[in-house]
């Protein structure tokens, strides 16, 4: 027990060194970008005196140690800056873009879990068999087409063509139309979907084969009992680091799925910030992509070791 | 002779009558222009709409936006939308008709000094959205704010020749504006992108105030501004009770909520999207010629182009039907190395420079630059750039010249062509050409792109606008484009058009006036059938 406390204990150590070291490499890297948002306001009317002025009014022209100082002892107040565009606080940004893409997220999330849980144990019933080959075919095929493909030929199909759903979300609250949530959330679906029920899949094979199962059937358990309570938890470990990453990946909001169905979350807010060189709520969202990633990773991890034990995972 | 009648009454009807009025002050103005589109005002555009306009209703209508960070603050517009909303919400002095010469808005006329420097503006009687009258306290409020030394409108630069400590305020209607100097173009600057009249006062705008066709309602930044009909606008009261204008960043994302109904204004869209649409009867697709200037800057003042006749090659290596056809997808019209095509002071009648690769070659070879390398520096800055600075590219390797394309970053472009490299991609919203020539060809202009400075040619502009004679004016105008036709820093190729579309019920959406002219993204005008 001491070696299994002593294990998570490593494992959070390193999520707690992953996130410094995210701190520290996002704002070395924005520092990077080429121009700043005095250079992008001022856009095709670059003359370098209203540059020079709007530099100046922006705090610019300080040194970048001071301003990463400044920047990393707001955080733990949960102060990440202010948006250079607009003045107003970074985290206000955030969390006005957050709703949207946690709803998407959630919405795509509910819909995954059950269909690629469903779709994998379906096609590991009978290695081979039809339904096996027909779920393989059609998962690999979604999975290679481009979520942007795949968003226009949707709202091609079942928005201008067959009138059934709204094209976009445009001018409509995310939360008042569930209706404009159906296609972003198909498109978001369609290739996580694939990869975790193949996952799955694999998974559920490979345990169904091995000798712990085996056992199981030997003491007498009846068939849905030995797939659904021993064979399925060690099928999943593989299954839930993958999840972890479909999270990341959605709430890193998608950016081509949020700009298709115009639905303004993170995803906009770091298009809208980078063409801005707003460079505060930029470092911002990097910082909390940073820290869902290295959460949901430990996450899975810690999961995945209570699920399946003896499996050595990454630490 | 700057002035111009006023074109209606404040309480004009609605209807027939108050076309014919409009129609009165479209060709009162005409008479002023050098003669080119159809002159300003809402005039011929409607006509073949046909019908009577008809109130009511809500039209919605998506534009490309700036994030959270936009704002309703008309003097810190920007964008496209910025401008749009701003002529929902305010008004300016002037604004430019679709020859960009402009035309009274909230000045109902304007008179110089003999000397052009000093210029007495008339209001018309106007009212804000809360019922207080437009006076000129309002006006010189304004002006003053964008022309804050600390400040960074965009107007502010347009706003540099006039001496703001001695203008005043004669009495409520009117307002006696001192220039720094003679500048017989003055009501260019009334009509300044950005340039509008707020009331007296304000500073904040998240509930804005104006004098516009419409009043405020709502606004969630980055998404939507809800505005409604003002009853009492000087013009007339516009037709539709509401408008709502929508963001939507991605060009397919607005084409598909146009297509399926959610909006029924698109604005800027692709010439591809066009012609797939163009004729199929569900959405009505709208261009708007002369909208962008397009073409190439040379720096004169570096090597190679400080020598002339290599300058003069590179106009005549370009093909400008195949940079139009390839670069603009043919939507456009080609150019004459001159900025301003159609609009007052053109000079239309300079002979259209074609391709003529063994005069390019003679000249190089005349300067000494036979083997030419050459970079040119672009991004995808604007529509079309990468695309034509490929095909110069080609075009220049026929005449023996190695044109090297370096892709640059789009978010910088503008400043990094400012300052570095010799030969760049370049284009420009449409302004007057007197702005244009003040703007970037002056040895003081702020953004000279191709460098070029000349006492001689800074004396002839400084001569026209101490001439008040419109036709000498004229003829000095001809002189400037004349020396920049044959040996500008400037390979004008092509003139873009701006593509909207809308749904087939909306109507009166002007067909000629180019992007940030005064009848382009003018709602109070346009009806739903």
């Amino acid at each position: 027990m001491t070696g299994g406390l002593a294990w998570t204990g490593r494992r959070l150590l390193l999520g707690a060194g992953q996130t410094a070291a995210v701190v520290l490499l996002v704002f070395v890297l924005t520092e990077a970008l080429p121009g700043d948002a005095a250079v992008a306001l001022a856009g095709d009317q670059p003359d370098p005196e209203r540059i020079a002025r709007i530099r100046e009014a922006m705090g610019l022209d300080r040194p970048a140690a001071e301003r990463f100082l400044e920047w990393v002892a707001g955080m733990p107040r949960g102060d990440l800056g202010t948006s250079l565009a607009t003045g107003r606080p970074v985290t206000g940004h955030l969390a006005a873009g957050a709703g949207p893409t946690l709803i998407l997220a959630g919405a795509t999330l509910t819909l995954l879990v059950p269909l690629s849980l469903g779709l994998g144990m379906l096609a590991a019933r009978r290695e081979g068999g039809l339904t096996d080959r027909a779920v393989s075919a059609v998962t690999v095929a979604v999975h290679s087409v481009p979520e942007f493909a795949l968003g226009v030929l949707l709202a091609a199909v079942f928005a201008l063509h067959l009138g059934w759903l709204p094209a976009t979300a445009v001018g409509t609250a995310v939360t008042g139309d569930p209706a404009v949530l159906v296609l972003p959330v198909l498109v978001l679906t369609a290739r996580p979907v694939c990869t975790l029920s193949r996952l799955v899949r694999a998974g559920m094979i490979e345990a169904m084969a091995s000798p712990y199962v085996a056992q199981a059937r030997r003491y007498g358990l009846s068939a849905s009992r030995v797939r659904w309570a021993h064979a399925l938890p060690g099928a999943l470990a593989p299954a839930g680091q993958q999840l972890a990453r479909t999270c990341d990946w959605l709430l890193g909001g998608v950016i081509v799925v949020e700009a298709l169905f115009v639905v303004p979350g993170l995803g906009t807010v770091l298009i809208d910030a980078l063409a801005a060189r707003d460079v505060p709520v930029v470092q911002g969202l990097a910082v909390v992509y940073g820290l869902v990633t290295v959460m949901a990773n430990l996450g899975a991890d810690l999961l995945a070791r209570r699920l399946a034990p003896r499996s050595e995972v990454a630490a | 002779m700057h002035t111009a009648n006023d074109p209606t009454a404040p309480t004009a009807p609605t209807g027939p009558a108050r076309r014919s009025l409009l129609l009165a002050g479209g060709a009162g103005a005409l008479a002023l222009a050098a003669g080119c589109r159809t002159g300003p005002g809402t005039t011929a555009d409607h006509a073949p709409d046909g019908g009577t306009p008809r109130r009511g209703g809500r039209l919605r209508a998506a534009f490309a936006g700036g994030g959270a960070g936009e704002t309703l603050d008309p003097h810190a517009a920007n964008l496209f939308v910025d401008a749009a909303r701003a002529k929902a919400l305010f008004d300016k002095l002037a604004d430019f008709g679709a020859d960009l010469a402009p035309v009274p808005r909230l000045a109902a006329r304007w008179e110089p000094n003999a000397a052009l420097d000093t210029w007495r503006i008339t209001l018309r009687p106007a009212a804000f959205h809360d019922g207080r009258p437009v006076t000129a306290e309002d006006v010189l409020f304004s002006y003053r704010r964008i022309a804050d030394p600390k400040g960074t409108f965009r107007a502010k630069a347009s706003l540099e020749p006039i001496d703001l400590a001695a203008s005043r305020a004669v009495d409520a209607a009117t307002v006696e504006f001192r220039l720094k100097r003679p500048y017989a173009e003055f009501p260019n600057v009334l009509a300044a992108f950005g340039a509008y009249v707020v009331p007296r006062g304000a500073t904040a705008f998240d509930r804005p105030v104006g004098s516009g066709p419409f009043s405020f309602v709502s606004f969630t930044p980055g998404s939507s501004l809800l505005v409604k009909r003002h009853p009492g606008y000087w013009e007339g009261a516009p037709h539709l009770d509401e408008l709502e204008f929508l963001i939507a960043g991605e060009e397919s994302a607005r084409v598909n909520a146009l297509l399926g109904g959610q909006v029924e204004y698109a604005h800027e869209l692709n010439p591809a999207t066009a012609r797939a649409h163009q004729g199929k009867g569900r959405i009505d697709v709208v261009r708007l010629p002369g909208s962008s200037m397009q073409g190439f800057v040379m720096k004169t003042d570096r090597p190679p182009f400080d020598d002339k006749r290599v300058r003069q090659a590179f106009l005549l290596i370009a093909d400008r039907r195949e940079l139009v056809d390839g670069a603009l997808s043919g939507t456009g019209e080609i150019g004459n190395d001159l900025f301003g095509k159609g609009c007052r002071y053109y000079a239309s009648g300079l002979p259209q420079r074609t391709q003529d690769l063994d005069r390019a070659r003679a000249l190089l070879k005349e300067a000494g630059a036979e083997g030419l390398k050459v970079t040119l520096d672009t991004a995808p800055a604007a529509t079309g750039f990468v695309e034509a600075a490929g095909i110069f590219k080609e075009q220049a390797a026929r005449a023996g010249v190695t044109v090297e394309v370096k892709v640059g970053n789009k978010e910088t472009y503008w400043k990094d062509i400012q300052t570095s490299g010799t030969f760049a991609s370049y284009r420009s919203g449409a302004m007057p050409i007197e702005s244009h020539v003040s703007q970037r060809l002056l040895t003081g202009s702020t953004t000279n792109a191709t460098h070029w400075r000349h006492r001689d040619f800074d004396d002839l502009y400084q001569q026209a606008q101490s001439t008040p004679d419109e036709q000498q004016r004229t003829a000095l105008y001809e002189r400037m484009q004349r020396r920049l036709h044959d040996e500008g820093g400037f390979l004008i190729w092509g003139f873009a058009d701006w593509i909207v579309a809308t749904a087939p019920t909306v109507r009166g959406v002007s067909r000629t006036a180019p992007a940030n002219t005064l009848d382009w993204a003018r709602f109070d005008r346009t009806w739903l059938a």
